[in-house]
C-alpha cells in the first residue's frame, strides 16, 4: 500500500458514488473547508458525480486567498523600500497588493524568490549573512509549525539577519464565523484533514455542540472526499450531528504533539483580518514577544493598514460558500489566473481558480461511466 | 497550500550536533529530504506525510485497510441487493398466482 493511488481507484469512487445516491433523500449544503479539497473536487469532476440532493459549497481555506491586501503591501515594501530578500511559497507571488503584486516588485528590481520550505529560506540566510532575509509565512495550522520551526532554526544559529512575515490563520474561528452568519445555508463540514493533523479533534467538538452540525474530518483523494460526503449526509438523513473522522490513517485524536508544542513556543494567539470576510476575533498567529527579533513587523518598524474596498469582486461571498464564483461579473472577463482581480483567482487552490481552470479543460481525470 | 503527500523514509541523518533527525522519504521515483523534528518516532520504513518539507504525521496503514474494508462491504451489499430485487419479488408473484 502506497496511500496515494488506491484513493484514486475509479471502480472505488463508483461504488462510493453509488452508495451516495442510494443514502440521500433530502437537500444538503456541505462545505468542504480547505482549499486543497475543493481543488481535488472540481479538478477530479466529483461535484458532477453527486446526487442531486448534496450541493458542495467552497470554504475560506485557502490561506493565500484570505491574506489580506495591507499584509502583501507591506511585503512589498520590505522588497522594494528596505531591500529585503523575501521568501514565500510560489502562490503568494501574482496576489495583487495596492500598487505591486510581489512578481511585479521581483519584475521591479526586487529580490524576491519562491521556495519549497521555509527550512530553505534560513539556509540562504546563514549563507548570506550581508542580505536581510524574510520568509512571508502564509498557512493555516498545517504549515505554521514549519514556520515555527524556521524560526528555531534561525534563533539556533544565532542568525540576525533573518525574520518572518506572519500570515498565519486559524480554521476552527473562520468555520464558527461562517457558520453564525445569519446568511450561512450549512448543514454540515468536512474539515480539513491535514490542519487536523496537527491540532487533534478537540476543537472541532465545540462547533459540533454549538452549531448542532456534522463534523467529518476528512483527506483530498477523491475516495477520501467521497467517503467524507457519503458520513456527513448519513448523520444529516439520521438527524444526527456528530464529529467523525474519515481520515484516520492520518488524523490522530490528539494530532501531533510535538508540532503543537513548537506552535505554542514560536507563535500566540491574536484577532485577526480576513481578505474578504473581516476580522474574526482569536483566529490569527503572530510571532511571541520573546522572538521579536525574528518578527519582520518589529524588525523593520511596520505598520498594518486597513483594508481597501474589494471594487466589485465577490470574493468575500464565496470564501464564506455565498456565492458561486460565476457569479462574479469580473469572473472570465477582467478576473482569470493571469490578471487576478481577487485571490482566489490566484491560488491554485482558490475556488475561482478552479472553476476557471475546469472551464478552460473540461474533461474531469476520475469519472464513473454509469453517471458521466 | 495545505498540500502534503505521503512518503515512504529511505534512511535518516543527524545533522546539527546530533539533534535534528533528516530523512530521506521516496515520493513515487522522486527523493526528498524531510525534516523529522515534528515525529521523534519516525524510522525506516514508516510511510510519512510530509508538508513544506516537514514530516508531520506517520501514515497508519491497519487505519488504511480499515477504511477498504468498509468500502468491500459496500461493494457487497451492492450485489445482493438487485439479487434480492430481481428475484424475491418474481417468487412472491410466482407464488400469489399458484395460490
Amino acid at each position: 500500500m502506497k496511500f496515494l493511488s488506491e484513493f484514486r481507484d475509479p471502480a472505488l469512487v463508483e461504488r462510493l458514488v453509488d452508495e451516495l445516491h442510494r443514502t440521500v433523500r433530502g437537500q444538503w449544503t456541505l462545505m468542504e473547508v480547505c482549499g486543497g479539497q475543493t481543488h481535488s473536487l472540481v479538478k477530479n469532476g466529483l461535484m458532477d458525480l453527486l446526487p442531486p440532493g448534496v450541493r458542495m459549497v467552497h470554504g475560506p481555506g485557502c490561506p493565500v486567498c484570505v491574506t489580506p491586501v495591507p499584509l502583501i503591501d507591506l511585503a512589498v515594501r520590505l522588497v522594494l523600500q528596505h531591500g529585503a530578500t523575501v521568501f514565500s511559497f510560489g502562490d503568494m507571488l501574482r496576489v495583487p497588493g495596492t500598487s505591486h503584486s510581489l512578481a511585479q516588485a521581483k519584475a521591479a528590481g526586487g529580490d524576491v524568490r519562491v521556495v519549497y520550505s521555509p527550512l530553505e529560506a534560513v539556509a540562504f540566510a546563514k549563507a548570506h549573512p550581508e542580505r536581510q532575509v524574510v520568509f512571508f509565512a502564509v498557512g493555516f495550522e498545517t504549515t505554521a509549525p514549519a514556520n515555527a520551526l524556521a524560526l528555531v532554526h534561525a534563533h539556533r544559529e544565532g542568525l540576525r539577519n533573518f525574520s518572518l512575515l506572519a500570515s498565519q490563520v486559524l480554521v476552527p474561528p473562520a468555520m464558527a464565523a461562517v457558520l453564525a452568519d445569519p446568511a450561512s445555508t450549512i448543514q454540515g463540514f468536512l474539515a480539513a484533514g491535514h490542519v487536523c493533523t496537527i491540532m487533534g479533534l478537540d476543537e472541532y467538538e465545540s462547533i459540533v455542540a454549538r452549531f448542532r452540525v456534522p463534523v467529518v474530518v476528512t483527506g483530498f483523494e477523491p475516495v477520501d472526499l467521497l467517503h467524507g460526503i457519503l458520513m456527513a449526509v448519513t448523520q444529516l438523513e439520521r438527524g444526527e450531528a456528530r464529529l467523525e473522522n474519515q481520515y484516520a490513517r492520518v488524523v490522530r485524536p490528539e494530532g501531533n504533539p510535538d508540532a503543537r508544542r513548537v506552535l505554542r513556543d514560536v507563535f500566540r494567539v491574536a484577532d485577526r483580518e480576513w481578505r474578504g470576510i473581516g476580522t474574526i476575533p482569536a483566529s490569527g498567529l503572530e510571532v511571541r514577544e520573546e522572538f521579536a527579533d525574528f518578527d519582520a513587523k518589529v524588525r523593520f518598524g511596520l505598520e498594518d493598514a486597513p483594508e481597501p474596498s474589494s471594487g466589485g469582486c465577490i470574493a468575500g461571498r464565496v470564501l464564506r460558500g455565498q456565492a458561486r464564483p460565476t457569479e462574479c461579473p469580473h469572473f472570465g472577463q477582467a478576473c482569470t489566473p493571469l490578471t487576478p482581480v481577487g485571490a482566489p483567482m490566484v491560488s491554485s487552490e482558490g475556488a475561482c481558480a478552479a472553476y476557471w481552470h475546469v472551464a478552460q479543460a473540461p474533461v474531469p481525470l476520475v469519472r464513473g461511466g454509469r453517471h458521466g | 497550500m495545505c498540500l502534503a503527500i505521503p512518503g515512504l523514509v529511505l534512511a535518516i541523518e543527524h545533522r546539527y550536533d546530533g539533534t535534528v533527525r533528516i530523512a530521506k522519504v521516496r515520493f513515487g521515483g522522486i527523493v526528498k529530504e524531510a525534516s523529522l523534528e515534528m515525529l521523534p518516532a519516525a524510522a525506516v520504513g514508516d510511510y510519512v506525510l510530509v508538508h513544506v518539507g516537514v514530516a508531520i504525521s506517520r501514515v497508519d496503514e491497519a487505519e488504511a485497510r480499515q477504511v477498504f474494508r468498509y468500502l468491500e462491504e459496500i461493494g457487497e451489499l451492492d450485489e445482493l441487493v438487485p439479487l434480492q430485487d430481481d428475484t424475491a419479488p418474481h417468487q412472491r408473484v410466482g407464488a400469489g398466482e399458484g395460490a
